[in-house]
């Protein structure tokens, strides 16, 4: 296929607006849980258009994890019209149809051709104890494939807490030697922790990064915009927090009736995410609002910090 | 001695799996499967609090999310004797099932049907001919105008030079032989998939706060007492009946339209016939009347009681320090510490090698189908005959990577129906002001006890023991360590590497036929490998089943 005729061909329907609608649809429904204006969204998603004529690539490397924080991703309402007609996804390895030599070629490719514009997406711990040994991908130690690729990148991106800060795989005594990317590669990349983050935190960051807006970052390298408050700031129960109400059982009276899960051990107030707000799976949700204690998931070292859960802290 | 083929990474499941296999004249000889991460999550709970551990078994997959969490706290309930309340048993079982479903629609559609699908094919179908043949497949009946909209979708992204997840794949391979309408079908329905799936899983954020790895599980029951209103329960069971509906007319059809084609493929990948099941869904008491029986095939169709004591673990084969065949409790495992060498003639996985009564045996859909038929099941039996009528084959044709795949389907439609039944229930014991989710309970200081479950992937069992109310021990053996575990002390080789075996290869350089067999197993590699540290811990032995 010619190069120039294919972006013919493409732009024709870029022009119907065919191919973002979905995605602003959906930047609408992000908008409401960032508080973000909507002629913003706009105004970025008339940027990319404008801007570019070939969708943002992406490369997301898949380490130490256990694949949710790509499974959280794929909840996005609409994440068909993400992946398929707002970027490009040229790795990843729960999607894409290549195995083997076939996918190694994409990843090649996809760095040599994109190499310093692509945004690198990282899901999961790096082993260092041993060289590494303890996670390889084609041969390839995950330690060697991160010093590779991320440089490379135009940005990085962590996803989730394994990512961000070591999370389970680095939890105590952790046999591998598992670091987060930044601590790893001695870089900062925007962190998103969250066991699993909320998709929408991750998308919003996408969208600020193409909009070559300023993400302001809080000192654990996460984005204010969705981590600069505690989930406790903003918890339903707060109010019987404050008029000490709480549930001192599962099961109890006070349990049915909602009230305050601090005893219990919630880690609301250590825990700094946007989970009261945004809440999960097309605003569904969140754990406190299921009357389960907050367990602290977007943490540094909250496996070892947090624990046990269930005790207050 | 054949050509040898390595696939690494093998994309489009959960992890870090290597595969390996030696090709002589056009079919695969021998087969080898490594997993390639290790974590140790099991090491990592020693010392801790019991009621903590199914936040921490959960991260074993993300893919495979609620499940382990399941097994634990039933593990801990047994090791404490705690007997939960219905609701609780009610909620467990439909968050199960919505796994079930959600699972099982991303597994077909996104990490199995591009074996069988050739999604660039799809581009010269005729949308009046895909409209026919929705038409015959007994599914739902879509416009033509409705797959052209597809199919412009298609061209946009092809022609955008931009293939992302689709690029360097087998497009145009000579295995792939479904008509180009029967593609364009397929290709439509991978895209609603997508939407769908990302609907089915708020099943799980209404009782468990999110999905992936929902919240709301506690030893003793659940948490989720506030959301037991008629107004939640109601779009619970509005997300079922959606997600059925899709699973009947869409899933289905399209299993069969798809498994029409490839017929050959029912008598390619079977293993040496050994199924092991634990059986799922208790409908009463604990863990009693399971709607998927628990049971063992050993090589013939009388499915016999599952005895956990000869399950046993060995370790030849993988990167861990020498010893014999154990069973998991008396186990002792010590990964190597330094770097490890990938050698098929000595160690060449993380994953260990799970055996019953020294035997590989397989697990998941096929294993659950199989045990259910052969026990009189009759909702799986009437499915089954049903499947093998439609496709005009016999018996024999389940033993494949077609009646593994085929098992899948027909086990979701089961869980599926099963589900209104619970929602029901539950629905009836909330207006009766039954709202009792949890049963309180006190740490023993001492306690032990295990919890088996079969779950989307296969069996699996969770063991504990506590000492002084901490974890002294914990370990569990999973569904992909029994179906991707490597060869043994006695050369054994583990289901999937088995399955390999005679496979067909048309293009060495392209083995899409490899891959079909290793995804009919559904690998979860993170979940595979974990390892348990016993060098401090006595030995002992288990006496309750």
């Amino acid at each position: 296929m010619k190069e120039d005729q294919n972006n013919e061909f493409y732009e024709s329907l870029e022009a119907k607006g065919v191919s973002r609608r979905d995605f602003l649809k959906y930047c609408t429904a992000l908008t409401a849980a960032m508080g973000l204006s909507h002629t913003f969204v706009g105004q970025v998603a008339a940027k990319i258009e404008a801007a570019s004529k070939i969708r943002p690539p992406v490369i997301w490397l898949h380490f130490g994890e256990c694949t949710g924080c790509s499974e959280a991703f794929l909840r996005t309402p609409d994440v068909g019209a993400i992946i398929l007609e707002t970027i490009s996804v040229e790795y990843h390895e729960t999607i894409m149809a290549a195995s083997g030599h076939q996918a190694e070629k994409s990843l090649q490719d996809a760095v040599k051709k994109y190499r310093g514009k692509f945004i690198c997406i990282v899901e999961g711990a790096i082993a260092t104890k041993y060289k590494g040994a303890y996670g390889k991908v084609a041969d390839r130690t995950f330690l060697a494939i991160a010093k590779d690729i991320v440089p490379k990148a135009a940005a990085v991106i962590a996803i989730g807490t394994c990512a961000t800060y070591g999370g389970i795989a680095s939890a105590k005594p952790n046999p591998g030697g598992y670091k987060g990317v930044g601590d790893a590669l001695g870089i900062k990349p925007i962190n998103i922790s969250g066991c699993p983050p909320n998709p929408l935190n991750l998308l919003a960051v996408i969208v600020k990064y193409l909009g070559k807006e300023k993400i302001e970052l809080d000192s654990n390298g996460r984005p204010l915009f969705a981590y600069g408050e505690s989930v406790h700031d903003n918890c339903p129960r707060l109010e019987h927090y404050e008029k000490g109400n709480f549930v001192r059982e599962f099961g109890s009276k006070e349990a049915e009736l909602g009230y305050c899960l601090y005893q219990l051990g919630c880690k609301g107030p250590q825990t700094y995410n946007n989970c009261p707000t945004a809440k999960f799976n097309d605003a569904t949700s969140f754990p406190i609002q299921a009357g389960h204690p907050c367990i602290g998931c977007s943490e540094p070292n909250f496996w070892d910090t947090m624990t046990p859960f269930y005790e207050e802290s | 001695m054949g050509k040898r083929i390595m696939i690494d990474p093998i994309t489009r499941i959960e992890g870090h799996l290597r595969i390996e296999v030696e090709v002589e004249n056009g079919k695969v000889k021998d087969a080898w499967t490594s997993g390639q991460m290790f974590r140790g999550i099991e090491i990592m709970l020693q010392g801790r609090d019991p009621r903590d551990a199914h936040h921490f078994v959960q991260r074993s997959c993300g893919v495979c999310t609620y499940i382990h969490a399941l097994s634990s706290v039933r593990a801990v309930e047994a090791a404490c004797n705690i007997e939960i309340p219905e609701n609780a048993r009610i909620i467990r079982n439909l968050l199960h099932g919505a796994q079930y479903q959600h699972d099982h629609i991303v597994h077909f559609y996104h990490l199995h049907a591009l074996d069988w699908v050739d999604i660039i094919s799809a581009l010269s179908a005729d949308p009046v001919k895909t409209a026919k043949l929705t038409e015959t497949t007994g599914g739902r009946r879509e416009t033509a105008e409705y797959f052209k909209q597809t199919q412009d979708k298609l061209k946009t992204f092809v022609n955008s030079g931009q293939l992302g997840p689709f690029n360097n794949a087998y497009w145009g391979h000579p295995a792939y032989k479904l008509p180009a309408e029967a593609n364009l079908m397929a290709s439509a329905h991978y895209l609603e998939a997508i939407k769908l799936q990302a609907k089915a899983a708020r099943m799980h954020a209404i009782f468990g706060g999110k999905n992936p790895h929902p919240q709301s599980l506690v030893v003793g029951g659940v948490t989720c007492v506030g959301d037991l209103t008629p107004e939640r329960i109601s779009e619970f069971a509005g997300i079922w009946k959606e997600t059925k509906a899709f699973v009947d007319e869409v899933y289905i059809p399209d299993l069969l339209a798809v498994a029409s084609f490839y017929k050959d493929w029912a008598a390619i990948g079977g293993n040496n016939k050994t199924y092991l099941c634990y059986g799922d869904f208790p409908q009463a008491g604990i863990n009693d009347n399971l709607l998927m029986p628990a049971g063992v095939l050993m090589g013939d169709l009388t499915p016999k009681p599952v005895d956990t004591l000869k399950i046993t673990e060995d370790v030849t084969r993988a990167w861990y320090e020498k010893g014999s065949a154990k069973h998991p409790y008396e186990g002792e495992t010590k990964p190597i510490k330094g770097e490890v060498k990938y050698d098929t003639e000595k160690q060449y996985s993380w994953m260990k090698a799970p055996r019953y009564d020294g035997k590989s045996a397989e697990v998941g859909p096929l294993a659950r189908v199989l045990v259910a038929y052969t026990s009189g099941q009759k909702e799986v039996k009437a499915l089954v005959d049903n499947v093998l009528k439609t496709l005009g084959v016999g018996v024999d044709a389940l033993f494949s990577t077609l009646g593994r795949t085929a098992a899948r389907g027909i086990e979701t439609v089961v869980i599926g129906n099963a589900m209104e039944g619970w929602i029901d229930k539950l629905k009836s014991n909330i207006s009766s002001g039954n709202k009792k989710t949890y049963q309180p309970w006190t740490m023993p200081d001492k306690g032990k006890g295990f919890g088996l479950n079969d779950v989307p992937r296969g069996a699996l069992g969770h063991w504990i023991e506590i000492d002084g109310g901490k974890i002294k021990n914990y370990q569990y053996v999973v569904p992909s360590t029994w179906n991707l575990g490597p060869s043994d002390g006695k050369k054994q080789k583990g289901p999937v590497e088995n399955s390999l075996i005679g496979t067909p290869i048309a293009d060495p350089k392209q083995p899409l036929e490899v891959l079909r067999t290793v995804h009919s197993y559904d690998p979860c590699i993170a979940c595979a490998v974990h390892v348990t540290d016993l060098e401090n811990n006595e030995t002992y032995k288990v006496s309750v089943i």
